[in-house]
């Protein structure tokens, strides 16, 4: 079992014949990923690594059974992907690309709220379901099929939370990037929501980082509805204020949205908060009693 | 990307926003031009600057001959200003705006920005304006007033209303606050704002409302769909460094420690300054040299490193995920030969090929200390640079 993606899922890819949809397709087929044929308007008909290409979503889903789609295509054009992908009726959108308007994540977001879709991202790593599948650009090589659930903001943070879960021996169900935006397709709590429901994960890790008040959210979440044990670290401590550290939702404003904020909400729900990321496995090992 | 307030009141104009009269001016001569131009020999002088906190630093004052007007021109152009917000470098002040002097009845908060956890835009007022709206948000929140926006809908009349009678306005006010909370409405839908705010929004001594400060922040994400807002950005209000370092594609903010930091994915690199944080060290920078370190990016962003004075070691930590490190490992080794590094490198590599990589580092015979572990790296980068 797993979270949202396993080796059965049909997956297509949007942007496919691009250069980024190219490389990281190559790697998700090499790695087991059902990918199936993707989608270049205008390319309709043409074959690419193998695969059929397609004009519109909708033809390539009907021809495929596709349930699940990676996007890849530059940020001007996100949101009408996401729109296309939500309109042909596939469940799972994993959306890489950085740079999405905000705005139009918010009309996003809307459509999302009258839908059963799951997005991932924009502006994230994507998916692994260890040993399995892979949406997205995450290393393939430093996952290890196991038992711990793995959800961040950050890209590399995320690889460096699966390659200590993978040393340590513990592996990994699935690794979701939710991404680094102000207004992710999902959020901390949907995945922890999926991970308490998963029976094969037994622990999870969240990787959280400064600005907005999604870890706190999550913390008030885990509170009420997570048992399993959560080891969670936040990125940015020594972040100063008002400055933008990359991601476009890593700030704190006003104020709010501090580490130290983050790790308390964190603590009073009952999570092992680690103030280094190098001690991702360590936290974990404590709070588990694993080996 | 921040605006001066005399650009977003050039914008609040467009939108039909009430505005006080005002001229900007590069000149001592053009401000004493424009303080003749007010009327009421009577005008407000404000620097021009990316910062909060310029009424507090001396760089807004109220001004009643020609003279004080000039004055207040040489104190100002040309120098920077310190305020709570800028860090003791300062802004520089390249224009000061004159605007004429209302007599003010009421001063109240109106601002929009998005709601992350809803996704929604929502709007703030508060009958507290003038002061930071912070310090009411945390102390008196029951003084602030919200309303969202349905995506679909848009701004409706009947929530400038709702918010127009809690701030105590008359019915004739409630009009004007109406067209107003309408216009900013579209103000931050038509050019991909992130942040509207008008602190303060004053109800005059006539009874008008006019916005007396305009602060807009858009969205960087959308400035490809808004080339004209685009030209309105103004290099000399950014660090050089993080201006150089944007235009060849990397994320740098300067610190003011001195341990250089080049990290691959910007949670990875806040990661890594709280890791030197916590061996006592303190990072000269965050710097976020993206996906892929390549050669080319790798070099501009030890130039950038370099070019602060304070550093005494570099830590490196790339995190290699679909790139080989031995090719990373590559680029490291041939840009601190070409910048000619003259500092202690300390390079902790991980992932694809990485003992590979770091053993082509050891082998290098250049000031590079290669690091088995995140927590190795983070000491030698302390202990190297004190």
């Amino acid at each position: 079992m797993s979270i949202l993606l396993n080796k059965d899922t049909i997956v297509i890819c949007q942007g496919f014949t691009g250069s980024q949809g190219t490389a990281h397709s190559e790697q998700c087929l090499a790695y087991g990923t059902k990918l199936v044929g993707g989608v270049s308007p205008g390319k309709g008909g043409m074959t690419h690594l193998g695969l059929p290409v397609f004009n519109t979503v909708k033809e390539a889903v009907e021809a495929t059974g596709a349930t699940a789609t990676m996007i890849y295509v530059p940020a001007p054009f996100c949101k009408d992907a996401i729109f296309e992908a939500i309109d042909a009726g596939l469940k799972l959108i994993v959306c890489i690309t950085e740079g999405v308007p905000t705005l139009d994540m918010l009309e996003v977001r809307y459509r999302l709220e009258h839908s059963d879709v799951t997005l991932i991202g924009p502006n994230c790593p994507g998916i692994v379901t260890s040993g399995e599948a892979k949406l997205g650009i995450m290393p393939a090589s430093i996952h290890l099929k196991g038992k711990v659930g793995i959800v961040s903001r950050s890209g590399t943070l995320t690889y460096e939370a699966v390659k200590q879960t993978t040393d340590a021996g513990f592996g990994q169900t699935t690794c979701v990037g939710i991404g680094g935006d102000p207004l992710p397709g999902s959020s901390f709590i949907d995945m922890l929501k999926l991970f308490q429901e998963d029976p094969q994960t037994e622990a999870i890790v969240m990787i959280g980082e400064i600005g907005g008040t999604a870890e706190e959210d999550a913390a008030k979440f885990i509170k009420e509805h997570v048992t399993k044990p959560v080891v969670a670290y936040i990125a940015g401590a020594t972040a100063p204020k008002g400055k933008r550290m990359g991601h476009a939702g890593a700030i704190i404003a006003g104020g709010k949205g501090t580490a130290n904020e983050k790790f308390k909400a964190l603590e009073d729900a009952g999570v092992k908060t680690v103030k280094s990321l190098a001690d991702i496995a360590d936290g974990l090992r404590e709070i588990t009693g694993w080996q | 990307m921040n605006l001066h307030e005399y650009q977003a009141k050039a914008i609040f104009k467009e939108f039909g926003l009430a505005v006080p009269k005002g001229i900007v001016c590069a000149t001592a001569d053009e401000v004493r031009e424009a303080f003749l131009a007010m009327p009421g020999s009577k005008a407000v002088v404000k620097c021009q600057a990316h910062a909060g906190g310029r009424g507090k630093a001396g760089g807004v004052k109220v001004v009643t001959t020609a003279a004080d007007a000039i004055a207040f021109a040489n104190k100002w152009l040309g120098k920077r200003l310190v305020t709570f917000q800028t860090g003791d470098q300062g802004q520089i002040v390249n224009h000061i705006l004159v605007e004429e002097c209302g007599s003010i009845a009421r001063e109240l908060y109106l601002g929009a920005t998005i709601d992350r956890a809803k996704a929604r835009i929502v709007f703030m007022a508060s009958t507290e304006g003038g002061t930071e709206i912070e310090k009411v948000a945390q102390e008196t929140p029951e003084k602030i007033f919200k309303v969202e926006v349905d995506p679909i809908c848009g701004a409706l009349p009947f929530q400038a209303r709702a918010l127009g009678f809690k701030l105590g306005l008359t019915a004739d006010q409630i009009k004007q606050f109406t067209k107003l909370y309408l216009n900013m409405y579209k103000m931050f839908k038509t050019d991909d704002l992130s942040l509207l705010e008008v602190n303060p929004l004053v109800v005059t001594t006539e009874g008008n409302l006019v916005c007396l400060d305009a602060k807009i922040n858009i969205d960087s994400n959308a400035l490809y769909r808004h080339k004209d807002l685009l030209a309105l950005n103004d290099p000399t209000q950014e660090d050089p460094r993080e201006a150089l370092a944007a235009s060849v594609g990397l994320s740098y903010v300067a610190l003011d420690g001195n341990i250089g930091c080049m990290v691959n994915g910007a949670g990875l690199a806040m990661g890594t300054m709280d890791i030197i944080k916590t061996f006592g060290g303190n990072p000269a920078n965050f710097l976020d040299v993206g996906g892929t370190a390549t050669r080319e990016r790798v070099i501009e962003a030890f130039k950038i490193i370099l070019s602060d004075k304070n550093v005494k070691s570099i830590l490196v930590n790339i995190f290699g995920g679909i790139v080989r490190c031995d090719l990373i490992a590559d680029g490291i080794i041939g840009a601190v030969a070409e910048v000619g590094v003259h500092v202690p490198v300390i390079v902790r590599l991980e992932g694809n090929q990485a003992a590979l990589g770091l053993e082509k580092l050891a082998k290098s015979g250049l000031n590079i200390i290669a690091a088995h572990s995140l927590k190795e790296a983070a000491r030698l980068a302390v202990s190297n640079a004190n």
